[in-house]
């Protein structure tokens, strides 16, 4: 099968070169004590210096942050309750219409949500700012955490549920009790999912944010357009590892929530043989 | 349970009828009116009669056209071997982690590498090339588009190829066919519902990037995108941007047609992906 692994490594190895030198290539020189991005002439904390100082980016870090946080968690709530009611549907034409319209915002390109969501706040008379932001992306956050749901809802056994309530279980203590912990590995990746789509969001958030406010990627944006300054090398280190934290993060819950599920089927098998 | 059930609903219906229909309408509705209100397909008649509109959306297409393709080209041998390695799901974090870096900083990383005195240039004059204007033209916003859209494209083919069930190539080799062969009449049209998917993945959105164009391509290259977000955000004509984006959607709506085998679009990809470490 493999004729020649060497060719093939090879190829696999260029491709990751180039997927990572772009980004390092930003790390490298977030040490650079020049002022450019082409000649290192000398290693410096400097720009890390520069960038732990600035006020003004600080204040829009801790803003990206608490829009992704309440975003993802008002999205992840919303789009919750939206998977369950989908599901609930007894009709599967009512069901792949709802589908549908919860998929009409994955596709469509990030200029089209941001312009009509501009005509939106507009027409509405809402000002641009922090709650436009904010709103919007609770919006582009909610398909997707149902599509995270879904799948957990729709794999519920109704005979769970049903002898919840023949062993007296009320409502509350059903959804709480079973339906929740149930789909619980659901509705944490699709939090964590709605988290990084408010983090890595730049054009929707372009079109809605108005003059007073801003997230980093449209911080970004603007200080790219001036030219080079090394104090976002540093900043794209520190949000490397932020990433690279994020993804180890998200490997970790995804493992725990498997190994639970394992432990308790060994549990229940465990059961069985004793019986 | 019905009614309370309904109660908690109303946040997700309202978010369907406000932010999902609503704002379709909207947009329709934009590019169909003139500004005070009165109904008018003058927008239509100007973007079909100018010259200057439908250069520009054929140039859109076009790019996103050359993206898709070379992306295809990069990312077809990738997946494949990727599908033959060990440790695969730590190499597919690793395709998945430069997704996770916000794309400003990737496309800002480029103004560097393609500058005048960047690494690029340096390279090329060592080679004995000598140094080129890169930034700021059309090569370097293809360049640097099908670099942040490779992983996308990655990913939805190395789904097909796994899938694929190994004894029918194997098959094939029994029954002596060339290792081309097996290639060109087994293995890739089985795992064409993955490469359609990609294709889908990258195309749409290639026809938007607006941020790129204008980091990058240095207003070289107007795509849909950025014609959108100059009518909205510069010269305050929401009439045309709004026609314009129009026909954005419906032609996300032909392409959706054409490669309509799985309805998977770049993010539902990756969610897959991640959603199954």
């Amino acid at each position: 099968m493999m004729k020649k692994p060497r060719i093939s490594s090879l190829y696999l190895i260029l491709v990751f070169i180039i997927l990572y030198t772009p980004i390092f290539y930003l790390i490298y020189y977030s040490f650079n004590a020049g002022g450019n991005m082409n000649n290192f002439t000398g290693f410096t904390w400097e720009h890390y210096r520069t960038l732990f100082s600035d006020q003004r980016i600080l204040v829009i870090v801790l803003d990206t942050l608490l829009i992704a946080l309440l975003s993802s968690l008002v999205a992840t709530i919303v789009g919750t309750f939206g998977a369950l009611g989908i599901s609930g549907h007894k009709k599967a034409a009512t069901r792949s219409t709802l589908l549908t319209l919860n998929n009409v915002l994955m596709v469509s390109p990030d200029v089209i949500i941001g312009a009509s969501f501009l005509i939106l706040f507009t027409s509405l008379g809402i000002g641009l700012g922090f709650g436009s932001v904010l709103v919007s992306h609770i919006a582009f956050s909610i398909p997707i955490v149902v599509l995270m749901v879904l799948p957990k809802v729709n794999e519920l056994d109704p005979a769970l549920l049903n002898a919840a309530q023949d062993l007296g279980a009320s409502k509350a203590q059903t959804f709480w009790r079973v339906i929740i912990p149930y789909i619980t590995p659901g509705i944490l990746s699709g939090f964590f999912m709605a988290f990084t789509y408010s983090l890595d969001d730049f054009a929707v958030t372009f079109f809605v944010t108005g003059n007073g406010f801003t997230t980093l990627s449209v911080e970004i944006y603007s200080r790219a357009r001036q030219g080079i300054s090394l104090e976002i090398n540093a900043l794209s280190a520190v949000m490397f590892i932020f990433a690279l934290l994020l993804v180890v993060g998200y490997y970790f819950v995804n493992q725990y929530s498997r190994s639970r599920r394992q432990r308790q089927k060994r549990h229940e098998q465990a059961e069985v043989t004793l019986r | 349970m019905k009614k309370s059930k309904q109660f908690f609903m109303v946040p997700y219906f309202l978010w369907i009828a406000l932010f999902v229909v609503a704002p379709l309408l909207l947009i329709l509705y934009q590019s169909l009116t003139d500004g005070q209100g009165h109904f008018t397909i003058q927008n239509y008649l100007t973007y079909g009669s100018s010259s200057v509109y439908l250069k520009m959306s054929l140039n859109s297409l076009w790019y996103a056209f050359l993206i898709t393709v070379i992306t295809l080209l990069i990312s077809y041998p990738a997946a494949y071997i990727l599908s033959r390695l060990k440790h695969q799901q730590l190499w597919l974090l690793l395709i998945i982690l430069p997704t996770w870096i916000n794309l400003l900083l990737k496309a800002y990383a480029f103004i560097g590498l393609f500058s005048r005195a960047g690494a690029v240039n340096h390279f090329l004059m060592f080679i004995g090339i000598g140094p080129k204007q890169i930034l700021f033209s059309d090569f370097s916003f293809l360049l640097v588009a099908s670099y942040i859209e490779i992983p996308f494209m990655i990913l939805p083919i190395y789904n097909a190829i796994v899938q694929l069930d190994p004894a029918l190539p194997n098959a094939s080799r029994d029954l002596g066919a060339s290792p081309w062969q097996t290639f060109r009449l087994v293995t890739f049209p089985l795992t064409l519902s993955g490469v359609k998917a990609g294709v889908q993945a990258v195309f749409i959105p290639s026809l938007s990037l607006f941020m790129l164009t204008r980091l990058i391509g240095g207003n070289r290259v107007i795509t849909l995108g950025t014609a959108i977000e100059e009518h909205f955000l510069t010269t305050m004509n929401w009439g045309m941007g709004s026609t314009i984006g129009v026909i954005l959607i419906v032609m996300m709506f032909v392409i959706m047609i054409l490669t309509n085998d799985r309805k998977k679009k770049r993010r539902e990809v990756l969610d897959d992906e991640k959603a199954t470490h």
